[in-house]
């Protein structure tokens, strides 16, 4: 019940990576004032690799998450690349690695958008977006997606298991892989491997353009209810080819742009990311605040991943994800800031990443044999890429003896923090404000939002875990009220 | 050279007076699991993974040598139940992480693990405070994963002609020493056998982890003691 002066708290969130919790505060009339979302889990692992021999990062960072290993893999050898002089990477050392990013890129976007998302979007009655948001819990889940839809349901496994085969390939294991190392990668693609994977690549096309097809669609048909959903101004930050602007997830400068599409950061170059982005730490969670130091932490705060990187990107280099990008702009003037736009920008992504992938597999250079660089030693680096949920910044100093002494980590999920908070607090005041009890849509409604960033808040805080949701109802003076729990766990706070 | 016969786990074997359970074994391509026992060096039965029961009392196969018409039992649930608990002990004693370890798939003391289905050690985790030595330019010392198998101490002094490591202190205070007051103050070099014997990601050459890609590690593809006893190694 919604008292005087009250506090709800959501937990657990279910379909995202690890925990979290949602308090909503409303005021003395009811109305919603704010609304946070707290991550519970706690971050390490800028610790525990002090002290370890630099070569050793790259596979031991990776084990930050299961779901998007190879983003923390990449960066760290990006950044050990420079620790060792060998930035400038051979064409199959470069190649190799970009393909892995791709395959990652693809088997995490189709997880997300199949397995995660897709039960959102399906399950409603004559399919509104509120009623297919609002719709049971039992029924908005994988296991119903595969009863209703099990050619999607298809689909989202065989695409995510070819990207997983990609990187398998280049990596050596699907998941927490050596494949790259600094100055480069140890081995290169094998003849046997290539034509395995390209017996699967029209295909793959063929589902990417339908999984481009879906998410636009259901963006149009939607538009009115999804365009307001969870969406606020905001600036939107990604890396961007240097050349010339183009979306690039492996490599490149850093661009801003504001909600109007006005550029605020003008491609600057990786190594100088202290001079430009700054995070503040908040008492209440785990996870740092990033922003632009320009603007300040009220007003220099940004989003990250798919959305981010459409507007960001002067266009895309691949043919079809350079239409698909064109036509995603003509929905907005200036810069696309409707938070359910993430959909069909990952799906964009996922085009893009496949065609890549088409275009590198038949590169001769991936059977190249010149593997390794490397030049003059350096003792400090910074490496950032594009991971699937957005801008990933890997930071270290390595003394003389190889040993790392510092490591500053600046996730997506990190980055997306102040934005999440921003759309659970919109979806908060549009639909709980003045009520006097806790809706059980409410609920799905918070997780919607907050699953459109794909956040992986275990990833964030550098724990593990799987993501419960509770909301909780607090007075004025902060006696908890009231309190609404789901998920598989227990109804713990 | 006088020949004797004796049986493992009732085949008959042959060899030499004077040899041990363990090359006569290896000779005849019968495994037996050892940890700190290595091709040339003086065997000393540390480890005790080899452990064997020769005419029903446990011996460490590499240091008790053959004996006429003895009945050397090695394959057994008794046996294989000792030697996985003390590779479980090893475990846990240290910190051990195969995950990112660069030793990985060619860990013996990992290989022995899978070996022995060890997925999950059953006893609890100490979680020492160790040290890691990075001074020397070349070699480093992570005493996280040391167990002090001797190896590298006794091949810096037979193979080597050195003195750079020795073992200091008693019981669960033992730990490895080098002979100065760093790595870097001793004289060792990065192509000392020392350094190659290590079985496990102790001493350890820099610069120089995972270039070898997953599948084509040393028990990646055979598990350990498949070279002396093909096909008996997969669980």
């Amino acid at each position: 019940m919604a008292a005087k002066g009250t506090k709800y708290t959501i937990l657990p969130l279910t379909r995202v990576e690890g925990h979290g919790k949602v308090t909503v505060h409303l005021n003395d009339s009811g109305v919603v004032d704010r609304a946070r979302l707290h991550i519970v889990e706690f971050r390490g692992f800028e610790r525990f690799i002090l002290g370890r021999p630099f070569w050793e990062i790259p596979v031991a960072v990776q084990r930050l998450c299961g779901i998007c290993p190879v983003s923390h893999h990449l960066a760290a050898a990006k950044a050990m690349d420079r620790i060792v002089g060998g930035e400038q990477l051979t064409p199959t050392a470069e190649k190799i690695r970009r393909l892995m990013h791709y395959g990652q890129m693809l088997q995490s976007h189709a997880l997300h958008f199949f397995h995660l998302s897709a039960p959102d979007f399906l399950f409603g009655t004559e399919g509104t977006a509120e009623s297919g948001f609002a719709a049971p819990v039992e029924q908005r889940n994988i296991i119903n997606l595969a009863a209703k839809y099990p050619d999607l349901a298809v689909q989202g496994v065989m695409m995510r298991k070819y990207g997983q085969e990609v990187v398998k390939a280049t990596a050596g294991k699907k998941i927490h892989g050596t494949g790259a190392i600094p100055g480069g990668v140890n081995k290169n693609l094998s003849i046997q491997d290539r034509d395995e994977l390209l017996k699967s690549i029209d295909q793959m096309m063929i589902w990417s353009r339908g999984a481009v097809d879906i998410a636009r669609d259901y963006t149009k048909e939607h538009f009115d209810e999804l365009a307001p959903f969870g969406s606020f101004e905001s600036n939107h930050l990604s890396l961007v080819r240097e050349s010339d602007g183009a979306l690039d997830l492996y490599d490149g400068v850093l661009r801003a742009v504001d909600k109007d599409r006005n550029m605020i950061l003008v491609d600057v170059n990786v190594q100088r990311y202290l001079e430009v982005l700054m995070e503040e730490v908040r008492p209440w969670s785990y996870m740092k605040f990033p922003f632009l130091k320009d603007l300040g932490p009220e007003y220099g705060w940004y989003r990250v991943g798919p959305l981010a990187r459409m507007n960001t990107a002067s266009f895309i280099d691949t043919e079809e994800a350079c239409a698909a990008h064109k036509e995603f702009r003509e929905l907005q003037q200036g810069a696309n800031n409707i938070t359910m736009c993430y959909h069909w920008a990952r799906m964009i992504e996922v085009l893009h990443s496949v065609e890549k992938i088409r275009d590198l597999l038949n590169d001769p250079d991936l059977q190249g044999k010149d593997l390794l660089s490397s030049g003059p030693r350096r003792e400090e680096a910074v490496a950032i890429v594009e991971a699937p949920r957005g801008t990933l910044l890997h930071h270290y100093r390595v003394d003389r003896n190889d040993m790392v002494t510092m490591c500053n980590l600046i996730v997506s999920t990190t980055s997306n923090n102040e934005p999440m908070n921003r759309a659970v607090t919109k979806v908060a005041k549009d639909h709980l404000s003045g009520r006097k009890d806790i809706p059980e849509k409410f609920l799905n409604y918070i997780e919607v939002a907050i699953r459109a960033y794909d956040p992986c808040l275990s990833c964030a805080t550098h724990a593990l875990g799987s993501m419960p949701l509770s909301v909780e109802v607090y007075d004025a003076g902060g006696a908890l009220v009231d309190r609404r729990v789901r998920g598989s766990g227990p109804n713990e706070t | 050279m006088s020949r004797i016969s004796f049986t493992i786990d009732g085949v008959t074997v042959q060899a030499i007076k004077g040899q041990s359970i363990l090359k006569a074994a290896d000779a005849a391509g019968i495994y037996i699991p050892r940890l700190c026992a290595y091709r040339d060096l003086v065997p000393h039965g540390s480890c005790r993974v080899c452990s064997v029961k020769v005419n029903g009392r446990i011996q460490a196969a590499c240091v008790q040598t053959v004996i006429e018409g003895a009945v050397v039992e090695n394959n057994t649930p008794e046996l294989e139940e000792y030697r996985s608990n003390i590779i479980d002990m090893l475990f846990v004693e240290g910190n051990h992480f195969c995950m990112f370890c660069e030793k990985s798939g060619f860990c013996e003391l990992q290989a022995l693990a899978y070996r022995f289905g060890i997925a999950v050690p059953k006893y609890q985790f100490l979680y020492p405070k160790r040290e890691i030595d990075m001074s020397h330019p070349h070699v480093y010392v992570d005493h996280n994963r040391c167990i002090l198998c001797g190896r590298c101490v006794q091949a810096s002094q037979s193979m080597d002609s050195k003195n750079v490591f020795q073992f200091i202190g008693r019981g669960i205070r033992k730990r490895l020493q080098v002979n100065g007051d760093s790595l870097a103050k001793t004289d060792l070099k990065v192509t000392d056998e020392a350094v190659s014997v290590c079985p496990v990601g102790a001493l350890v050459r820099k610069r120089v982890g995972y270039e070898t890609p997953v599948g084509l590690r040393r028990y990646d593809e055979a598990p350990i003691g498949d070279d002396i006893e093909p096909g008996k190694g997969d669980r």
